[in-house]
């Protein structure tokens, strides 16, 4: 055991400062025991107490700093010594600021902000009821992005905040734009007379998006979370939102998007739409198409179509005319010589779509266009027995999978942020020889993920190798505006260079996908008929 | 109900999750705050039921509470012996720092002090004759904080002790404290040395007359304000005191030589300026008969006592009466003194966490650069530390102020509910007492209460609830 000390002349710091010195000091190998120290009285005698003590100190004036090691070895003491003025220069450089204070709650915040008038909410959804009624009772609108949040609370959370004229936004909303300014994961939208209220994430995100990069400009955009339709919440927000649209003097057009809503929420909502001298364009995804007959509401089957319509409207112009516009794109696309091109390079074996969705109504609405295609689509997503999948980890013939599912997504970010385990599922399928075609979305937008070409580019060249001998068609839509953090025209480019198909509706997308696999049966039943000649 | 659309106006959010939706927000052009959120402790839902249906009721009565807090005046009017003015004190009674305890579960220092107490009093010859009176069963126990009290430490109050008399002038209660012994072998560390002894016969026999003359002369010395000054001076008056000693120095040292004889004068004033620690045992006594008054209010979750006995954290609340809500005392995990390390430490001992009951020591120590080296080195750490106090405090003091956060009231008045629902916990600064008697103090630093008194607390308060419920 050896002692070693030095002084430290003229240097001063405070008490504090040279405990945590001589804690650090005590930290290092081999030492036993640290002291360091101002030559005070007091100190000299708390040192002599703990025999670290040396003869050398007597010299040392009031001023000095006494340092002194208890160490295993003289090797030992020699190096404590040295990093003493190490740990003193970085104890001075620490000195400098750190983190500012963040509230810890909603009141403290309130106090920083307290004009605050929105609450977005995106912890874990057992604990968003209690935040939620909190915010709702100090008068704030509140958006909840969290899943998983009772069915109960949802309907409890909605009564209040109703009775108070307060929004309750989700829970499960992911998207909305209030005032111009996106909340969770939404698009930079032009500001204009379009509002939507919509049950649908990637729904209201596909309609805001190809208004505004049509030119059309969005007032207000309200998610409600997808359960809010159904028959148990009874379309509360669903209702009041559409009422304050009408309320709204920015707002000339509404678009209505949901996935097909409870029987007793359509009546609801025809009959509130009698009150509304603003026209109305409802997208219900998948229900039949009369429930609207003799309402005033227009309604569209696909959500490309209940913007174009309200693109329409909004410019005071004819809005029958879409239909035609689509019916002209179709042809259009059935015209083009390269689906000929395309087939002529697949295998005989080459026959299926595969689907892979992040946004969940968009896979939604490929079912709804393709299954009136192409036969045998099957989908993680329906409640038709025949066609759901036993199995979503493994396709059956043509599928379509929205990867954005609880099953996937437990334990995981959405892949829209996170795209490794759809990449990983695209990898699987090109080995599969049936497949002809894999189908799939990019959504653009604040909160999704920033660098969808650099992640996908890399995938999609290494399916193509990986496939089994013959191409592979790559065909996506990319839901966004030009105005979206990601360089949405940079995406396109380097999609296309990659060789995928892409377009700018994920209706449009589908239906080429579709077409593709309609033209591959026609070859073959032709040649099988030239064949039998 | 149109009026409250949040439409065509800006929008202001505050974001409770993922911290990138708060930038997102701000990138498009709102304003946004994020909210440092985490899980709250898991409450039960019937606790959480009772509270929800009361909301109201225990708001205005954690107001009234407050408002008392806030009111109060505390002033220093006199010394006198212990068994002279402390309510309820007797010869064979000794009062303790902490809630209520045996004999058999006392840490060292405690019993270190009650030999040196016992000796002090003459009732026993040695430190052996003492140790077995104590144990004896002749010799009462009860907390300084039962009997108007408080002391550091072991916070050992006998019979014939000088202690300070301290009135709260708007309610007109009083509260008590002996005077601080200084650094070293001392007796509120449980030394009990012949040195140790002498020292508080000096105190008893000197310091005491001598304040007392001194203090009648001035008829009081008004102790908020003297606090007040404090802070703005660097103080957080539990473990720095050397402002507010100076302040009372200052007040006192004329009129200690004007009504004593000079080598008296010498001595006293002396002792004063040689213990930066002196007026601790004012700023404690002055939180005491504060937040005393604003005991006994129905329905107040706010919390009127917190200590520490060295072996257990207990706290009292405003609507619970005197009941005490109790758990084990941490060990802190502080700054040690060379040659020491946190395997000497004993249990947090002493009743000074009053001061942070009253919105003081680690809630205000933001005030007090020159200690936060005790919470990591960075000022705007102790910022952090004083700013998240608030959020489990029933309101802000009107008096005692930090000049870095904008002369910004200290946060005051705990409310067990908010520590419970947030599962945030009072942050205490300490000195650290070595375990054994005799040794003294061996470190210094701060550490979080420990959430057992206060989960037993809530539980408490839910019950008096209901008992309110069943008188209607």
């Amino acid at each position: 055991m050896v002692i070693k000390g030095k002084i430290n002349k003229g240097e001063y710091f405070d008490s504090v400062t040279l405990m945590i010195v001589a804690q650090k000091l005590n930290g290092l190998d081999g030492v036993l025991d640290a002291a360091v120290v101002m030559n005070t009285e007091e100190n000299r005698s708390i040192l002599d107490a703990s025999g670290l003590f040396i003869p050398e100190f007597r010299k040392a004036e009031s001023s000095d700093l006494l340092i002194c090691v208890k160490a295993k070895t003289d090797e030992d003491a020699k190096e404590a010594l040295q990093h003493v003025d190490g740990i003193l220069d970085s104890i001075r450089k620490e000195m400098s600021d750190t983190e500012d204070f963040l509230p810890k709650s909603l009141d403290t915040a309130l106090k920083s902000m307290p004009d605050a008038n929105l609450v977005l909410i995106s912890i874990a959804g057992k604990y968003a009821e209690r935040e939620a009624m909190k915010a709702l009772k100090k008068g704030l609108h509140v958006m909840i992005f969290s899943d998983n949040v009772p069915l109960e609370d949802e309907i409890a959370l909605k009564t209040y905040a109703h009775e108070k004229g307060l929004f309750v936004m989700g829970p499960d909303c992911g998207t909305a734009i209030i005032n111009g300014i996106p909340l969770a994961f939404a698009n930079v939208v032009k500001r204009g007379n379009v509002g939507i209220v919509a049950a649908s994430g990637t729904g209201l995100q596909e309609i805001s998006s190809i208004l505004s990069d049509r030119g059309v400009g969005i007032s207000q955009a309200i998610g409600t979370g997808g359960r809010d339709v159904k028959k148990e919440v009874g379309g509360i927000m669903f209702l009041q939102a559409l009422d304050a649209l009408d309320r709204d003097e920015n707002t000339q057009v509404i678009v209505l998007a949901s996935k097909p809503p409870a029987e007793v929420v359509v009546d609801k909502i025809v009959e509130k739409s009698k009150d509304i001298k603003k026209p109305i364009v409802a997208v219900f995804l998948g229900s039949d198409k009369k429930i609207l007959t003799d309402t005033k509401i227009i309604p569209a089957h696909t959500l490309e179509q209940a913007a174009l319509i309200a693109e329409k409207i909004s410019k005071d112009e004819n809005w029958h005319s879409v239909e035609d516009y689509l019916g002209k794109r179709k042809a259009d696309l059935v015209d083009e010589k390269r689906i000929f091109n395309i087939i002529q390079n697949f295998s005989d074996k080459q026959k299926y779509i595969r689907g892979l969705f992040c946004g969940g109504t968009l896979c939604e609405e490929a079912q709804i266009i393709l299954q009136d295609m192409v036969a045998d689509v099957y989908n993680n997503i329906t409640l038709d027995k025949e066609f759901v999948l036993k199995d979503p980890w493994k396709s059956k013939k043509n599928t379509l999978i929205d990867i954005g599912a609880d099953e996937f997504t437990l334990g995981r970010p959405h892949p829209m942020i996170d795209y490794s385990l759809r990449n990983r599922r695209i990898l699987q399928e090109v080995k599969d020889k049936n497949v002809a075609v894999i189908l799939f979305d990019v959504v653009l937008g604040f909160g999704s993920n920033m660098y969808p070409a650099e992640e996908l580019v890399p995938i999609i060249k290494g399916a193509q190798s990986q496939s089994t001998g013959k191409e592979i068609i790559f065909i996506c839509s990319v839901t966004g505006t030009k105005e979206d953090p990601q360089d949405k025209k940079m995406v396109i480019n380097e999609l296309k260079k990659a060789g995928v198909f892409v377009f700018e509706s994920n209706a449009a997308a589908a239906e080429y996908a579709g077409l593709i696999i309609q033209n591959i049966s026609y070859k073959r039943a032709k040649e099988q008929s030239y064949g039998k000649k | 109900m149109a009026k409250s659309d949040p439409f065509n106006k800006d929008l202001n959010v505050i974001n409770i999750g993922l911290s990138s939706f708060k930038e997102n927000v701000e990138e498009a052009g709102a304003h946004a705050v994020q909210v440092d959120w985490k899980p709250p402790a898991e409450l039960d839902k019937k606790i959480l039921n009772v509270l929800s249906n009361n909301e109201s009721y225990i708001e205005k009565q954690n107001k009234k509470c407050l408002e008392k807090i806030l009111k109060g005046a505390p002033v220093l009017i006199d010394l006198d012996r212990a068994i002279d003015v402390i309510p309820g004190m007797k010869k064979n009674l000794i009062l303790h720092a902490g809630p209520s305890i045996t004999w058999e579960r006392m840490c060292g220092p405690m019993r270190g002090a009650i030999i040196g107490a016992l000796m002090y009093e003459g009732m026993a010859k040695n430190p052996k004759e003492a140790e077995k009176l104590a144990s004896s069963g002749e010799i009462e126990y009860a907390p300084c904080h039962e009997h108007k009290t408080v002391g550091p430490m072991a916070g050992i109050v006998s019979a014939s002790m000088p202690v300070f008399v301290l009135k709260n002038e708007t309610f007109g209660n009083h509260a008590y404290c002996t005077m601080n012994e200084g650094l070293g072998k001392v007796l509120r560390y449980g030394a009990f040395s012949d040195d140790v002894v002498k020292k508080l016969k000096w105190m008893e026999a000197v310091l005491y007359p001598a304040l007392k003359k001194a203090v009648r002369e001035l008829g009081k010395i008004d102790l908020k304000n003297l606090i007040a000054q404090a802070l703005h001076m660097g103080d957080e008056v539990h473990n720095r005191n050397r402002a507010a000693t100076s302040l009372f120095y200052r007040t006192i040292a004329p009129v200690v030589i004007k009504t004593n004889d000079k080598d008296i004068a010498i001595k006293v004033l002396e002792f004063i300026n040689g213990n930066d620690h002196f007026f601790l045992n004012l700023s404690m006594p002055a939180c005491k008969v504060t937040l005393d008054a604003a005991r006994n209010i129905k329905g107040s979750s706010v919390v009127v006592a917190m200590t520490r006995n060295g072996t257990d954290f207990g706290l009292q609340l405003s609507g619970t009466k005197n009941q005490w809500f109790v758990g084990q005392a941490p060990i802190p995990d502080a700054l040690f003194f060379p040659g020491y390390t946190k395997n000497d430490a004993n249990r947090d001992i002493g009743d000074s966490s009053i001061t942070e009951t009253n919105g003081l020591g680690g809630f205000a120590i933001a005030a007090s650069p020159a200690i936060v080296q005790f919470i990591g080195g960075a000022a705007k750490d102790a910022l952090n530390y004083s700013q998240e106090m608030y959020e489990i405090t029933a309101g802000e003091n009107n008096m005692y102020q930090i000049p870095a956060l904008n002369f910004r009231g200290t946060p005051t008045g705990i409310d067990v509910i908010k520590v419970n629902e947030k599962g945030i916990l009072p942050f205490i600064d300490t000195g650290v007492a070595h375990k054994k008697p005799g040794v003294g103090q061996v470190g210094a630093g701060v550490l979080s209460a420990p959430y057992e008194p206060f989960k037993k607390a809530l539980a408490g308060f839910i019950t008096s609830l209901d008992k309110k419920e069943k008188n209607k």
